[in-house]
């Protein structure tokens, strides 16, 4: 902000503009790859690391995954991988704690955030709005290089001697504020706080960049209601973001002062080892209050980005317009909206006024409406559709089933009677991680086989593409679904080993069974990891419109330059959902083609525009 | 071929409303910090309401800051509407006496501070109590933010030496006016807000 590089003199520009030809196309690969300030370069910056974080956070489930199946076995042979972490054959039950942490963490923040949004509202709002970059180029590469950094720090504490977090990704004081509490309240708790407090920086700087572009550069022609509903989607995210990220940042702030300056905001009347701490007058609940202030409308900056990829592929694959255009609009309004009501619905047993819960749960059920509205869209939009199964379809449709079994189990949380019961167990965990955890992954190998052919100039293998879906898909329900039996039996989350519990002893196998889909689902990932890898080198060549899909990025060269649009920038004329228009000659009519060209298919109220 | 200096002149592009990026940028940048400190104030009146809230009473000193930034406000206005008259002369004095009233603003905050903590009302440790401690955090972090509001100013400072703010090039002193103004009325929120909720 402090730096306005832009054009304040724009003739100067206009007159440097051949001087400046030369040089521009000896670009330093510095400035070109690394410290680039192209929007597609920093997308693809962002992708590459958000899968090699997806790949770690992959592995931390798989750790505790295995010993939640197998509570009995010995971890001699993970020994040269984890070291001191396994005593005696055992896993350290304070590791324990911290993989489930980093799990968390890192698939919320630096996956299904910056990952997902980070790549594709910086991929597709210039292409898709017809802008030549961001509006702030620079903002832009700072938002990553911040993200790199808190990437660097977060990484680095999975290493420290007392471990990374461990007080689970919600990081609830007094656990968290006491370096006494725990190992992982240590030097691991203080790297997580400023590794996010740089990741909220980043995420800021990014948010105000996709909603300023969205705003005030689109192209002639391109309306707020012809964008396409990726767009829509990026543009609400990126609001939630701007609105949610800075409480975060007071929150943690706050933390960070009753960890190492003393202040009591948080902390009030606590005994360690039978000793009376000094903090008195704070408040764990005010923590919880702030948290997830943040903490829910993140859920949706986590699922929004992945209905907005979806509807675009659906509607795509279908060959059919989207089905209701408009409430697909009011309903991600909608739910921005309520993000910002409801999140006392994870506090229904913290201690709250049940008045206040029945409010909110009154509130975090209405959320099921413009939920709803959203899938009976995706259905009419496929039904009796003239569908291709690509495989970004399939991940499309995959997230549709997803999004519903995970969405029904949450009318029944949302209940704070029912929540009494089901609060934290793995009932819990099945439910985010159908609707959101796995729902988003979803969307986002479906965008990212969607858009590899503008991103790399190249073809992902269907085949393995077609191996990869099944794998997933299956496996995700493998570990989910009986996930539910084993929360409703009372499993708690977080849980180190439930050997103890004659209860629970009948569902060890089911534990194990889990255990097994789950390392099976990651291993999987590795195929997709491949041919990922594999087709940016080595992929069949993409043609200009490999989906005959009608968006703007699709008039762009193969592989776009800096400015995207050689020429200029085309006009937009048309919604990006004319597919299968009768009359028309092919199937599809991209945004740019004016009515004019098509009197054949112009429907009556369109003739005038002609 | 694509133009070179297109990174550039990209904000040439056609625009739907009458706003530049950059400033439309700035506010919600200024969106960003009022969540923030809506965060704050929040917490504070929550908190309050638990009980165990030690009342004390504030320094003299946080009215006369409160005088000091209404005023560099006031200042930074008249350097701007200088700027659009493009009276140089007056750009750079007004701008010199707004950074200045800043500073001053600053050293006044830091002599609160100093008079809380020989009132024994102290940011932490045994003896701190949470209304102490948000007193503490809703200075320093607008401090903050005055600070790099001063930065700004600086670099707007050294701009209009340059000939480079006129009545041409008012970008940057409009942003920088926007977010001046921001600041003190935020202030103003933060010093009105710490009387109602003592």
């Amino acid at each position: 902000m402090a730096n306005p590089n832009i054009t304040i003199h724009p003739e100067v520009h206009a007159e440097h503009a051949h001087h400046e030809h030369d040089e521009h196309h000896d670009q330093h690969w510095l400035w070109k790859y690394i410290f680039s300030q192209d929007h597609k370069v920093i997308a693809k910056q962002f992708l590459f690391l958000g899968i090699f974080w997806a790949f770690i956070g992959g592995a931390l489930s798989s750790l505790f995954r295995i010993q939640l199946g197998w509570p009995e076995a010995t971890f001699a042979w993970l020994e040269p991988v984890l070291g001191t972490w396994v005593e005696g054959g055992k896993l350290n039950p304070d590791f324990y704690l911290a993989l489930v942490t980093m799990h968390g963490t890192i698939m919320v923040f630096f996956v299904l955030t910056a990952g997902l949004s980070g790549t594709f509202s910086n991929f597709l709002i210039p292409l898709q709005i017809g802008a030549r970059d961001m509006a702030s180029g620079f903002m832009n590469m700072l938002s990553f290089w911040f993200f790199f950094i808190a990437s660097a720090i977060m990484f680095y504490s999975l290493f420290l001697q007392n471990g990374p977090a461990a007080a689970g990704w919600t990081i609830y004081p007094p656990l968290s504020a006491l370096p006494q509490a725990m190992p992982g309240s240590g030097a691991g708790m203080t790297l997580w706080l400023v590794s996010m407090a740089l990741f909220i920086v980043s995420q800021l700087l990014g948010g105000v960049n996709y909603i300023t572009t969205v705003i005030n550069m689109r192209t002639k022609g391109m309306s707020m209601t012809k964008m396409p509903l990726t767009i829509w989607s990026f543009f609400l995210t990126a609001i939630l973001g701007l609105l949610s990220f800075p409480v975060l940042f007071s929150c943690a702030l706050l933390l960070i002062f009753d960890r190492s300056f003393g202040t009591s905001f948080y902390l009030s009347d606590i005994y360690v080892a039978g000793e009376a701490l000094t903090n008195v007058g704070g408040s764990p609940i005010l923590f919880q209050h702030l948290f997830w202030f943040l903490g829910h409308p993140e859920v949706y900056i986590v699922i929004l980005p992945a209905m907005g990829i979806v509807s675009e592929v659906l509607a795509t694959n279908a060959r059919k317009p989207i089905f209701g255009y408009r409430a697909m609009i009011g309903s991600l309004l909608g739910i921005t909206v309520l993000a910002f009501v409801v999140w006392a619905h994870h506090m229904f047993v913290s201690g709250m006024n049940p008045f206040l819960g029945s409010v909110f749960m009154f509130l975090t059920l209405i959320i099921a409406v413009p939920s709803a509205v959203k899938v009976f869209n995706w259905l009419g939009t496929i039904w009796r559709g003239n569908l291709v199964f690509t495989t970004p379809m399939l991940f499309a449709i995959g997230f549709v089933s997803l999004f519903i079994s995970g969405g029904l189990t949450g009318i029944l949380l949302g209940n704070s009677a029912v929540d009494i019961q089901l609060h934290n167990t793995y009932f819990v965990v099945a439910h985010f991680h159908l609707v959101m955890g796995s729902a988003a992954f979803f969307g986002m190998f479906c965008g990212v086989y969607h858009w590899f052919p503008k991103m790399f100039g190249r073809m992902m293998d269907e085949k393995l593409g077609y191996i990869h879906f099944w794998l997933t898909f299956i496996g995700v329900y493998l570990v989910f679904l009986p996930m539910h039996y084993v929360g409703i039996a009372g499993f708690p989350r977080r849980y180190y080993a439930f050997t103890a519990f004659d209860a629970f002893s009948q569902f060890g196998d089911l534990n194990m069974y889990i255990s097994l889909a789950a390392i099976l689902a990651f291993l999987g990932q590795f195929i997709f990891l491949f041919n990922f890898v594999y087709s940016i080198f080595r992929g069949r060549r993409s043609p200009l419109n490999p989906w005959h899909s009608n968006t703007l990025e699709w008039t762009t060269p193969v592989n776009p330059g800096h400015g995207n649009w050689p020429g200029e920038i085309p006009t937009v004329y048309r919604w990006p959902y004319d597919y299968s228009k009768p009359g028309a000659a092919e199937d599809y009519i991209p945004q740019h083609i004016p009515f004019s060209q098509t009197t054949s298919s112009n429907l009556p109220n369109e003739k005038e525009l002609e | 071929m694509m133009s070179p200096a297109l990174n550039k002149d990209f904000n040439n592009a056609p625009k739907q409303i009458g706003v530049d990026p950059l400033k439309f940028t700035t506010w919600l940048f200024i969106v960003s910090i009022c969540m923030m400190f809506g965060a704050f104030t929040s917490a504070y009146i929550v908190r309050q309401s638990e009980g165990n809230w030690q009342q004390f009473d504030y320094p003299q000193g946080l009215l006369y800051n409160t005088i000091f930034i209404v005023l560099s406000s006031v200042t930074m206005q008249w350097a701007y509407i200088a700027a659009k008259k493009d009276n140089l002369k007056a750009l750079k004095a007004a701008l010199f006496i707004t950074f200045a009233l800043g500073i001053a603003f600053l050293l006044g905050q830091w002599g609160v501070w100093s008079e809380l903590v020989q009132n024994k009302i102290f940011f932490g440790g045994a003896t701190a109590n949470p209304s102490g401690s948000f007193m503490y955090v809703l200075t320093g972090v607008h401090g903050f933010h005055l600070i790099t509001g001063l930065v700004f100013l600086i670099i707007v400072l050294l701009l209009a030496f340059k000939f480079k703010v006129h009545a041409k090039s008012l970008l940057r002193i409009e942003m920088c006016t926007t977010y001046w103004h921001f600041l003190t009325a935020l202030w103003l929120y933060l010093y009105l807000f710490l009387i109602a909720y003592k």
